[in-house]
């Protein structure tokens, strides 16, 4: 399967070194309203849960696109799959905003904009040295809390 | 066109109100970057160092750096800059947390807070929008609860700075509580802010911070953060600062009865891994500061009924002093402490600090048990969590500890039982086993205090070489030497200057990023040439006179530039720096000399003429 970003929740330290270098790397400054991942912190939880474009199967914002201005690119060579924008068809009508159910498209500036995964190299993830975010095939992701739960179960087992 | 900075200050005169925006002084900017160096200029140029720090003629002024707000690592502070109740000398308490970044983010360096108002008000920033609100409903409210109560009134993605009730009642040691926990602490800063009837400041900012040279500034960032991420890092982000514990008492330097020891045999019911075996929640982390590859912060939680609590920290400082120097020797009665501390606004080293100098008074005889009200025995863990919450209160005994050790020796006529400098308590490193901690301790502007030239660290923190100074290695440094340190000390302060200026933590130096990464990040974030190495180091020796000059003026002298007789004349009784006292004759005078200094430490015209300070 191709590569996604895949968010542990339980390493995220909140601290949204994510949201600033991806408005940096696509706006040119740092401004974390303008990032197209937003970590959502708990402050009295302790908890901060990063939310980004989960590049979803059946995509609702494609769909939804009257514009024709949304598709899906896979990249074998890169291993990436992804929701591309394409600006000289986007509209600005923001149907794919009222479609989404995560609220991962926005439209800045009159075009719709979203997670393209850096292009195959995100920098949210290079960034996070909590390692929250992984660019890795999903199914490893689960592989290894399959495994971690294996772990668990040994750790309690004791022999009868 | 302006990048780092944004060229805006906001001024809020709450006596009218009249809130106006006016240029960030450009030249100024150049010569003293920001956060600290820019808010002492400001203050130095606009009110008289004479007049009481809480007069309504002194200013708050919160201000950030060019890299507050960027990606710099750790690029999340600001200075509180005032003239400090507790001292009388001028005071810049930092903190971090997203507070300070969305300073800039609503589009300005600093807020300039003058004037007192009439009755108590807090101020809405949303972005251009500035409202002077009324705080009546606030009034008592500690500050995490102020902190909800103003993100409910105002937006939820504002970030709120304020004052809780012993800022309110102007506890000389108040400070200004920020995103849950976070603390400008030291100096008495929330007293200033509560005199002029200021709650909280609440800012929600939608612009972003630009920089000069993208390119340059991309690979500038990722040489820092590759510095700091290396496996030190991951310790500290598990442990935080209370692992500090374990290297100090490697130096015998745990404050212990009011730093009359230095070694304290229980030191392991204190130490980090204990903290974060016990009391720490959700695998040790706290909350990162935006922008930190470290996330030093973490939240405890005491199940025991007695102390059934939670909340962030304790930090080590606060283990030090109610832990060790108070002698309670127990986590549970420290973290909750410190929470007090927190959820009162004040600061956790004087408050600590005073109350186990009311201690040694107390088991000497020197202060009354009516006075007290209760037996203040070193080790009564009882009577620290109420001399805490009374001190914030300002009732009975505790209005007598909330004027800070300095003024409570010195009621009881024994001033010599005060540990600190300039009337600001020690934190917790005894300077008798860290010669130049003790020079650091008398000559830092702000008084005693740690992290305006850490002296200290380079030993505590394996930093084995000092590398700043890139003409000449001084080699390996022995703490318990002191004819190499008045180099030591002026070097690293003015080093120091230039980190509290940019807006990074200072834990990013400890980590592993030295000035060459900050140069490289202020340069490509501002477009000024700072002039290589020495420029930079110049413009911290700027700021350090500048402060200097205040203080004189203020009404300082030499002979503030003292420690308490116990760490001149009492030898370390045990441990590692057994016999030891600071050696402060002998460093002084070369120290002075090395600043361009007269005997009596006042700057001489050659350095303020080469300085650009005259």
């Amino acid at each position: 399967m191709p590569k996604e970003i895949v968010i542990d929740i339980a390493k995220c330290t909140g601290c949204g070194y994510c949201e600033l270098i991806c408005s940096f790397a696509h706006h040119d400054e740092f401004n974390p309203r303008k990032a197209r991942i937003r970590v959502n912190t708990f402050i009295e939880k302790s908890i901060a849960v990063p939310v980004v474009c989960y590049q979803c199967e059946d995509p609702w914002c494609v769909n939804a696109c009257p514009a024709g201005a949304l598709r899906i690119e896979t990249d074998a060579t890169a291993d990436t799959r992804m929701i591309t924008v394409d600006k000289t068809q986007c509209v600005g009508c923001k149907m794919c905003t009222l479609a989404c159910p995560f609220g991962c498209i926005e439209v800045t500036d009159g075009q719709a904009e979203k997670c393209d995964l850096c292009g195959g190299a995100p920098q949210c993830v290079n960034i996070c040295r909590a390692g929250a975010l992984q660019f890795i095939d999903p199914k490893t992701a689960v592989a290894a809390k399959k495994k971690n739960v294996a772990e668990r179960l040994v750790n309690s087992y004791r022999e009868v | 066109m302006w990048h780092g900075w944004t060229g805006n200050v906001l001024r809020v005169d709450l006596s009218e109100p009249r809130v106006t925006v006016e240029a960030l002084d450009r030249r100024a900017a150049k010569a003293f970057i920001g956060a600290r160096g820019l808010g002492v200029k400001y203050l130095y140029d606009e009110i008289d160092p004479r007049i009481d720090a809480l007069d309504a003629r002194n200013k708050l002024m919160f201000v950030t750096g060019p890299l507050t707000g960027t990606g710099a690592p750790g690029g999340s502070r600001y200075m509180l800059v005032t003239k400090g109740p507790l001292t009388g000398a001028i005071a810049h308490s930092s903190a971090g947390g997203a507070f300070a970044s969305a300073i800039k983010y609503a589009g300005y360096d600093m807020l300039i807070v003058e004037g007192r108002s009439r009755r108590p008000v807090y101020l809405w920033i949303d972005d251009d929008q500035v409202e002077v609100r009324d705080a009546a409903h606030l009034q008592g409210k500690t500050s995490t609860a102020t902190e909800q109560a103003v993100i409910a009134e105002t937006h939820p993605e504002a970030k709120v700075a304020c004052i809780g009730p012993a800022g309110e009642n102007q506890v000389r040691f108040a400070c200004v509580m920020s995103d849950m926990g976070r603390a400008a602490g030291r100096s008495g800063v929330g007293a200033v802010m509560g005199s002029k009837n200021l709650k909280a400041v609440a800012i929600r900012g939608a612009r972003g911070v630009t920089v000069a040279d993208k390119t340059a500034f991309w690979k500038a960032m990722m040489a820092a953060y590759r510095k700091v991420d290396h496996p030190d890092t991951e310790h500290f982000h598990q442990v935080g600062t209370p692992g500090v514990l374990a290297l100090v008492k490697e130096l015998g330097i745990l404050p212990t009865r009011n730093f009359k020891y230095g070694t304290n045999p229980d030191w392991q019911k204190l130490s980090g891994d204990r903290l974060a075996a016990t009391l720490s929640t959700r695998k040790n982390m706290g909350l990162a500061c935006p922008g930190c590859p470290v996330g030093c912060g973490r939240v405890s939680r005491i199940s025991n009924p007695k102390y059934k609590s939670e909340g962030v920290g304790p930090e080590y400082e606060t283990i030090g002093l109610y832990g060790s120097s108070c002698l309670t020797n127990d986590l549970e009665v420290t973290a909750k402490a410190g929470f007090i501390c927190n959820e009162m606004g004040m600061d956790t080293i004087s408050a600590g600090s005073t109350i186990a100098c009311a201690m040694e008074l107390y088991e000497e005889g020197h202060l009354p048990i009516q006075d007290a009200g209760m037996p203040l025995n070193f080790g009564n863990a009882e009577a620290v969590i109420k001399l805490t919450e009374d001190i914030a209160h300002r009732r009975g005994f505790g209005d007598i500890l909330a004027e800070g050790a300095f003024r409570l020796a010195s009621r009881y006529g024994h001033p010599e039982y005060f540990m600190g400098v300039k009337k600001l308590e020690f934190p917790s490193y005894d300077p008798r086993g860290v010669q130049g901690m003790g020079l650091g301790y008398a000559t830092n502007s702000r008084g005693a205090c740690h992290i305006r030239g850490e002296v200290h660290d380079l030993s505590l923190y394996g930093v084995d070489y000092w590398r700043v100074t890139t003409d000449r290695n001084l080699g390996p440094i022995d703490p318990l030497r002191w004819d190499d340190k008045p180099e030591l000390a002026k070097d690293i302060q003015d080093w120091f200057c230039v980190l509290d200026a940019c807006g990074m933590c200072n834990f990013m130096f400890f980590l592993g990023m030295d000035e060459d990464n900050c140069r490289a990040l202020i340069e490509a974030a501002t477009g000024v040439d700072m002039g290589g190495h020495r420029g930079l180091m110049r413009a911290g020796e700027r700021m350090f006179n500048l402060e200097r000059l205040f203080n004189l003026k203020a009404g300082l002298t030499h002979k503030d530039d003292t420690l308490p007789d116990r760490m001149l004349k009492e030898p370390m009784p045990g441990g590692p720096a057994k016999g030891m006292v600071v050696h402060l004759d002998e460093m002084l005078p070369p120290y002075y000399r090395l600043r361009g200094w007269s005997a009596e430490g006042v700057p001489l015209p050659a350095k303020l003429s080469e300085l650009g300070l005259q």
